[in-house]
């Protein structure tokens, strides 16, 4: 039998406030155990919770990122469960009226463009850190990360493999990371996905019995525990068995997936709006002000670059991976622009410059990036410096060879200075004084009177000899095609 | 009064003012009382000698100054429910028996803030649950009027203390009536203002969309000054309300010619003590001398407030007290195998059983698939309640008839049926169910000598009006002056 993969995504992503979401306590990652727990994070009697607008913000520009609705009235509501790190003995959530509601997102896949459609995404208070390996026969309790504030957002079951679950979750990190609302980091777990996996005989349109996969910190892992589990699945289906809705873990030691708690086990949560706390109401005027500081959305970005510096598709995927990288390709292109010597986009040169820019943003640049394992916003190279090297090859000045630059570029990474004054202090640049390389041309051609004749005999091998010569005796600086200009005149 | 250490809040306030008597002189003679008292009454959990003495030098160096905020060197004590920096808040529970509050609550900084003097941490019934004070830890505490009455509850030691001319102030906490029902019984003044005007911060939480902090006295006119203090918007409780401030004694003179009273025909059915009938006629005839008129009105569905604050507080009480598990602080059993088991022991040792019956019924409604037959629906029942209310305000503005259907009761008489003991809170739950302010005053005696009060109840912030009307009826009254005779 043939079967469907259907699979769903629940995303935690923390939000970037400095402040819990109901505490003034700090949330920066790695503080000694305890140290960033207010009275309100460990629950400490008569203490109550108040809302961080900063973590409403974030939720509102992420609706907007994904066309949601914004609810303008929301409630959080109390889900009562006892254990260590959650010291209230409830999570502050949200249950029957999340502020986010609805909304999409597009996802490349083999076959092309694909919706996947979203429910929701609701605010909510993470859980503190049990620790159980530090302490003999004991349990540490570290509320560092308590009160920390989550957007839990929730896809409709609508991707059908392991590849769009990834395309999603890849898409997803990289647009909270764009709008600003989440660092994305998935070591620190700003960034944690679950997945409901289930699977159907193709062509059903009821779902099958679904499993929740947990742990998910990495998009190899996703992938890796979402294959697994459909393997699983299918198998245990069609040796005439059943699957029992759990919840399952990821091992990523054992590449597998192992149920951690069965339906049956399930916890009455005992949900109730948290009397502490009024509904979150949410005006016009506030989604109108977010909305103004909304930064352009990575799709319209695409389409812009597109049409305006005629761009491949891939190329522009490319260039709006993140908005640090989207930012470093127009700020080279406005330094580029700033050169004296470079026709700059009011003259109609955009498309040239943009096609040359993106090529040394996405390659070069890239390149160097993968080489030191690092990211965009951490590159040693300002957008200025590769804009005046730009400026220096064939496509404009013609300063540098191709082979030379990518030689600066490298310097420049090292911190060995700007493009000028490493291709002063390294001799790279090229010759392009005409007198200069006819003068060599005289020598070369005075010196080898074999090649010449060669040459006039007709042998082109012996024409790229007399080339070879000339760029030696310039130590490689002339100016490739100048030489071969002069050459073929002087020969002629 | 001969004794001006034993005067009312206004009077001991004015004394320190002129220089009759040094702060210090008045807590050392509180304190005194109060150890007197103790045995008789067990009114208190805490007592901070060292504390108050300290805070009464203070108080006399700013008077001497001459910039001492308004209640300088006035003693007042804290139900033991409310968080009072460095000192023990038990909450009358083993749960909490060995915590020391790190923090002061909100009306703690007000009073604080005041000038007042902190005697020490009032007892209570468990986690503020109970009508009669017996369901406390430390032990019941007894009614100044006869010992071995109830004072009511769940502010029973607050009540007792200023009932018994132990001091002039105390504050308490109202959930469904544990002010207002303790004033009654013990025969003093006790306000619940509106929900919002004095910040929880601090408050241990029982039931948060009920919980109202509030105070007791032995006049309106200290209750008001109490008020001045403890009122104002918090921003660490979202709940608070942000209003401009007011002073809640500025209507006190005034008369009450063209008040009109409203007698909903349910507080005035079967199922009233005789003398308490016999005593609010008599206060509503007084009224109608000062000026008023009264009006029959309905509150159609007023006799749901019970069932339905018996589905609510308790819903919000099993998830409020989640939090004492144990783990980070208050009581953990000694020995236990795993998690599970330290979880169940600590809190089956660390609760009393009233506390228990209440997180299993609110568990209960909570429930999947009881939620909305029970949690739902009372949310639903409380809004039409306080549409009862909103409709009998266009026709009347207060609302009068007893605080309690009955007066104090012996000790243990109700102990073994917990339904007859709710019912002591049937005509006070519905302003915790509304949210809208209402005060117990004085008004008579029963043919054994027990207080009978008298609940005045009225729309959102009407606290002043209250005050005023309270205060017009003291002028008129010597119910509020009458004193228990004990021998302290």
């Amino acid at each position: 039998m043939k079967w469907e993969v259907v699979i769903g995504l629940e995303t935690h992503a923390q939000l970037s406030t400095a402040a819990k979401i109901f505490s003034g306590a700090s949330t920066a990652f790695g503080a000694a155990p305890n140290t960033q727990a207010s009275a309100v994070d460990i629950a400490l009697p008569g203490v109550l919770p108040v809302l961080n607008r900063g973590a409403v913000e974030r939720a509102i520009r992420f609706g907007l990122a994904v066309g949601a609705t914004i609810s303008p009235r929301s409630v959080f509501a109390r889900k009562n469960y006892f254990y260590p790190d959650l010291p209230k003995g409830y999570q502050i959530s949200q249950y029957e009226i999340p502020v986010v509601q609805g909304g999409a997102l597009t996802i490349a896949t083999a076959e092309g463009e694909k919706v996947v459609r979203l429910t929701r995404a609701h605010l909510e208070e993470d859980a503190g850190k049990s620790l159980h390996e530090d302490f003999h026969g004991m349990t540490g309790i570290d509320l560092n990360r308590a009160g920390t504030p989550l957007l839990e957002i929730v896809s409709e079951p609508d991707m059908r493999s392991s590849d769009e679950a990834v395309a999603y979750a890849k898409q997803l990190h990289a647009l909270v990371q764009w709008v600003g609302i989440c660092d994305g980091n998935m070591q620190e777990g700003s960034f944690r996905c679950d997945a409901n996996v289930s699977v159907r005989p193709a062509g059903t349109t009821e779902l099958g019995t679904r499993c929740e996969i947990k742990n998910l910190n990495s998009f190899r892992f996703m992938q890796e525990a979402i294959d697994f589990e459909v393997r699983r699945q299918i198998e245990l289906l069609e040796d005439g068995g059943r699957v029992v809705q759990e919840t399952r873990l990821y091992d990523p030691d054992r590449h597998e997936t192992r149920s951690m708690r069965s339906k049956e086990d399930a916890q009455d949560y005992r949900y109730f709006p948290d009397p502490d706390l009024p509904p979150l109401v949410i005006d016009r005027n506030w989604i109108s002000r977010i909305e103004e500081s909304m930064p352009e959305l990575p799709a319209a970005m695409q389409a812009r670059f597109a049409e305006q510096y005629l761009l491949y598709p891939e190329d522009c995927t490319a260039l709006t991976v993140s908005r640090a990288t989207a930012l470093y390709f127009t700020r080279t292109m406005e330094e580029l622009a700033k050169v004296p010597g470079v026709p700059y986009s009011s003259q109609g040169h955009d498309a040239t410059n943009g096609k040359t820019v993106a090529n040394w943003v996405i390659n070069e640049i890239g390149a160097l990036l993968n080489h030191h394992q690092t990211d965009i916003a951490n590159a040693p190279i300002s957008p200025q410096h590769l804009a005046e090297l730009i400026a220096h090859t064939d496509r404009f000045k013609g300063t540098v060879s191709h082979k030379s630059a990518k030689e600066v570029l490298t310097a420049m990474w090292a911190g060995e200075g700007g493009p000028d004054a490493i291709i002063a202090a390294k001799g790279l640049a090229q010759i392009s004084d005409t007198g200069a390389i006819e003068k060599i041309v005289a020598d070369v051609l005075a010196a080898n009177p074999a090649i010449v004749a060669e040459v006039n005999a007709g042998k082109e091998k012996a024409f790229n000899a007399l080339v070879g010569k000339v760029m030696a005796a310039s130590k490689g600086k002339a100016n490739p095609a100048q030489v071969n200009a002069i050459l073929k005149q002087k020969l002629s | 009064m001969t004794d001006v250490t034993a005067g009312s809040l206004a009077q001991v306030a004015a004394a320190l003012r002129a220089k009759q008597l040094s702060s210090v002189e008045l807590t050392r003679a509180v304190l005194a009382r109060v150890d007197r008292a103790q045995g008789a009454l067990n009114a208190f959990v805490t007592v901070d000698a060292e504390g108050a003495l300290a805070q009464a030098r203070s108080a006399d160096a700013a008077l001497a100054k001459g910039d001492a905020p308004a209640l300088a060197g006035v003693p007042i004590a804290h139900k033991d429910v409310i968080m009072t920096a460095g000192l023990p808040t038990t909450c009358g529970s083993r749960m909490l028996a060995n915590f020391t509050a790190p923090y002061d609550a909100f009306v703690v900084e007000g009073l604080r803030n005041a000038g007042t003097v902190l005697i020490g941490k009032t007892n209570m019934d468990e986690f503020a649950m109970g009508s009669s004070n017996e369901t406390s830890y430390f032990g019941a505490v007894r009614n100044p009027w006869n010992t071995e009455y109830v004072p009511g509850g769940s502010s029973g030691g607050s009540a007792a203390a200023v009932s018994a001319r132990l001091l002039p102030g105390s504050t308490g906490t109202d959930t469904g009536g544990s002010i207002r029902q303790p004033a009654s019984l013990s025969g003093i003044c006790g306000m619940k203002p509106t929900y919002g005007v004095c910040s929880r911060y601090g408050l241990v939480a029982f039931a948060s969309s009920l919980d109202t902090p509030g105070m007791f006295a032995r006049t309106a006119e200290d209750c008001g000054l109490m008020l001045n203090a403890m009122a104002g918007h918090d921003a660490r409780d979202s709940t608070s309300l942000d209003r401009p401030r007011e002073d809640y004694t500025r209507s006190l003179v005034e008369p009450l010619q063209g008040l009109r009273i409203g007698l909903p025909a349910e507080y005035f059915g079967s199922g009233i003590d005789p003398d308490v009938a016999a005593a609010i006629d008599a206060a509503l005839a007084e009224f109608r001398r000062l000026g008023a008129t009264t009006v029959d009105i309905t509150l159609p569905n007023v006799n749901l407030s019970v069932p339905v604050y018996y589905v609510i507080a308790p819903a919000e009480a099993s998830s409020n007290l989640s939090r004492f598990d144990g783990v980070r602080y208050g009581h953990r059993a000694e020995k236990y195998t795993d998690l599970m088991d330290m979880y169940k022991k600590s809190r089956a040792e660390g609760f009393g059983a009233e506390v228990k019956r209440r997180i299993l019924v609110g568990t209960y409604v909570l429930s999947h698939g009881y939620y909305d037959a029970y949690y739902l629906k009372a949310q639903q029942v409380r809004r039409l309640i306080a549409d009862d209310f909103r409709h009998a305000y266009e026709r009347c503005d207060v609302i009068m008839g007893p605080t309690a259907p009955a007066p104090a009761f012996r000790i243990g008489a109700k102990t073994d049926d917990p339904v007859q003991m709710y019912l002591n809170d049937i005509f006070t739950i519905a302003g915790n169910l509304t949210g809208a302010p209402a005060m117990s005053i004085p008004c008579g005696f029963d043919r054994r000598g027990l207080p009978i009060g008298l609940q005045v109840q009225a729309n959102y912030f009407d606290e002043a009006r209250i005050l005023n009307i309270a205060h017009q009826f003291q002028l008129a009254t010597d119910w509020h002056a009458r004193a228990p005779s004990m021998d302290i």
